[in-house]
């Protein structure tokens, strides 16, 4: 594989007194997509917010192209090319679908995707550019939300459950789009619920439990098994 | 347009009164615009904007006095010492949130208030009137003054409705609203929230500071009290703001269109008529908690101004 891209060492994590990461390693190469896998409150959505910047760690523990950059500003890693796409969406209800969309190119990082790139890639969102982001169905967000966040032209993707609170045929579309979505060179991290789509996406898992890597390894070496015994801390 | 060809053209149709009162309202518009800026589109709800109102009043006074710049002059350069002003001001009160924001600028409204109020040189605490010979450089004339003074204030209006128009058209108002809307995501798009609230609250803190200069130009007189009025300033700016809709551009206009109007027929009625737009205030807040603007908006989808990109959509 390729240099590694992102990488955290032993990541540690808080909520004001509360620790919800311990000593997570985790690594990205350039290109490579990466699922992480594990049960509510596991520290998944920890873990992508304190690598976008959100949750301030120690300088040390994330590093992005060999750069510490645990401790930036969220807004200083969007410019250095990480977008997350967050859980739950977080559009601007004020804002059109159009102006949402705009927004993720705040950062003046030009390449393939633009207003039109992001509408070829979903059409759906030209028809109804000029409507409030919030009247569109979940699935339509979703879409909005990963525009959005294509339009910095990142480098690396944070995907916060691309498809919680999504109909089946709506996660079916998205995922038929990531591989066009991710193949602009993007790196890519994904939380999913669905460790069966999880393993289709990526080509290595983390497990997280109670704020730690239980199990990491590529998805085809791992079994169902293993992750079921990581996944709940008992085998089925 | 031609609305505001006509009010230009007031010296000429208007009489003394009526062109004192336009005059005022001009000014009550512009500092509910900035205050609708920064609380409806960058959500810094300040109950201290009477700092730069106070601030800019003094700096008229105490640049015409003792430095002899031309009125009009001081005006300018007591904005552009407000801005400096506001920085250092800016990054201690942005510690505080929400509330704690709201009476910590108040609170640093108040440390202005005291701080004027101990300079003897502009009267302390009984404050002080603007000297005849620079009245009279203004024009030589009454009317010529007042109708200077009319011109000042509508172009003042103007120039503060134009500038937060485009900067709310512009990338940066588009960030704004973001930011308003959910910080979180703001930020994670690579907005600096810190430095565009700061360009926020320094433009505002400098406008408001030439319309305070504009608001004592027209009163020729300022006192620690008056020129740092919480209710003057802050509290019916706000009302205005929130009776014609916060977050909207046309929300300030209806406002104060409405304050005035109460104004005018009430004010004979003393503490009655502040109950009176008490309950206004309240009746507006549950019947329609947009405003009335933001109630009109609602029920017949119009927008006076578009911000929302919709005129350009067939591109």
């Amino acid at each position: 594989m390729s240099k590694v891209l992102l990488q955290t060492d032993s990541l540690n994590a808080f909520y004001g007194d509360f620790q919800a990461l311990y000593d997570v390693d985790m690594s990205v190469c350039e290109g490579e997509t990466i699922a992480i896998i594990g049960a509510n409150g596991a520290g998944k959505s920890t873990l992508l917010r304190s690598i976008a910047g959100l949750i301030k760690t120690e300088p040390e523990s994330v590093r992005f192209d060999g750069t510490a950059i645990g401790n930036w500003r969220a807004d200083k890693i969007a410019k250095q090319g990480i977008a997350l796409i967050p859980e739950g969406r977080q559009l601007f209800p004020s804002l059109s679908v159009e102006e949402n969309l705009k927004l993720g190119s705040t950062v003046g990082r030009t390449g393939h995707w633009q207003l039109d790139t992001v509408y070829q890639l979903f059409p759906v969102l030209k028809e109804r550019r000029t409507q409030p982001s919030t009247s569109l169905s979940g699935g339509q967000q979703q879409m909005v939300a990963i525009g959005r966040a294509l339009m910095s032209n990142p480098e690396v993707l944070l995907f916060d459950e691309i498809s919680l609170g999504l109909a089946p045929v709506i996660i079916n579309t998205i995922y038929e789009q990531l591989p066009n979505i991710i193949s602009q060179g993007a790196t890519a991290i994904i939380i999913e619920q669905d460790v069966g789509r999880a393993m289709a996406a990526a080509s290595r898992v983390y497990c997280l439990i109670e704020g730690r890597v239980k199990l990491e390894g590529s998805t085809h070496e791992l079994t169902r098994e293993q992750i079921t015994e990581a996944y709940f801390g008992v085998a089925a | 347009m031609l609305v505001v060809l006509f009010l230009v053209a007031a010296p000429w149709w208007a009489g003394r009164a009526e062109l004192r009162l336009l005059g005022e309202i001009y000014l009550y518009l512009s500092l509910a615009c900035l205050w609708n800026l920064m609380a409806g589109y960058a959500g810094m709800v300040s109950v201290g904007q009477q700092a730069y109102v106070g601030f800019g009043g003094y700096m008229l006074f105490a640049l015409t006095m003792f430095v002899g710049l031309p009125p009009i002059a001081a005006i300018g350069v007591s904005a552009v010492l407000a801005a400096a002003l506001a920085v250092p001001i800016a990054s201690l009160i942005f510690r505080l949130n929400g509330a704690y924001f709201a009476i910590g600028t108040w609170v640093i409204a108040e440390v202005f208030r005291l701080t004027f109020a101990q300079v003897n040189a502009l009267g302390g605490g009984s404050g002080t009137s603007l000297p005849v010979s620079i009245v009279k450089s203004l024009a030589s004339s009454r009317s010529g003054r007042e109708s200077l003074s009319y011109f000042l204030a509508i172009g003042a209006m103007i120039l503060v409705f134009v500038s937060i128009y485009f900067f709310l058209r512009s990338k940066r108002g588009l960030a704004l609203t973001a930011i308003r809307d959910n910080e979180t995501a703001a930020s994670g798009l690579g907005v600096n929230i810190w430095r565009t609230k700061l360009e926020v609250y320094v433009v505002t803190a400098a406008l408001t500071a030439a319309i305070g200069g504009l608001i004592f130009l027209q009163k020729l007189r300022i006192s620690p009290d008056a020129a740092f009025s919480v209710n003057d300033w802050t509290a019916f700016v706000i009302f205005i703001v929130v009776i014609g809709g916060i977050g909207t551009l046309e929300g300030p206009i209806i406002g104060t269109i409405l304050f005035f109007l109460l104004r005018e027929t009430l004010a004979d009625y003393g503490s009655a008529y502040l109950m009176i737009l008490g309950l206004v205030a309240i009746l507006v807040m549950i019947k329609a908690p947009r405003g009335v603007w933001g109630w009109i908006a609602q029920k017949y989808d119009i927008e006076l101004l578009p911000m929302r990109y919709r005129v350009q959509l067939d591109k």
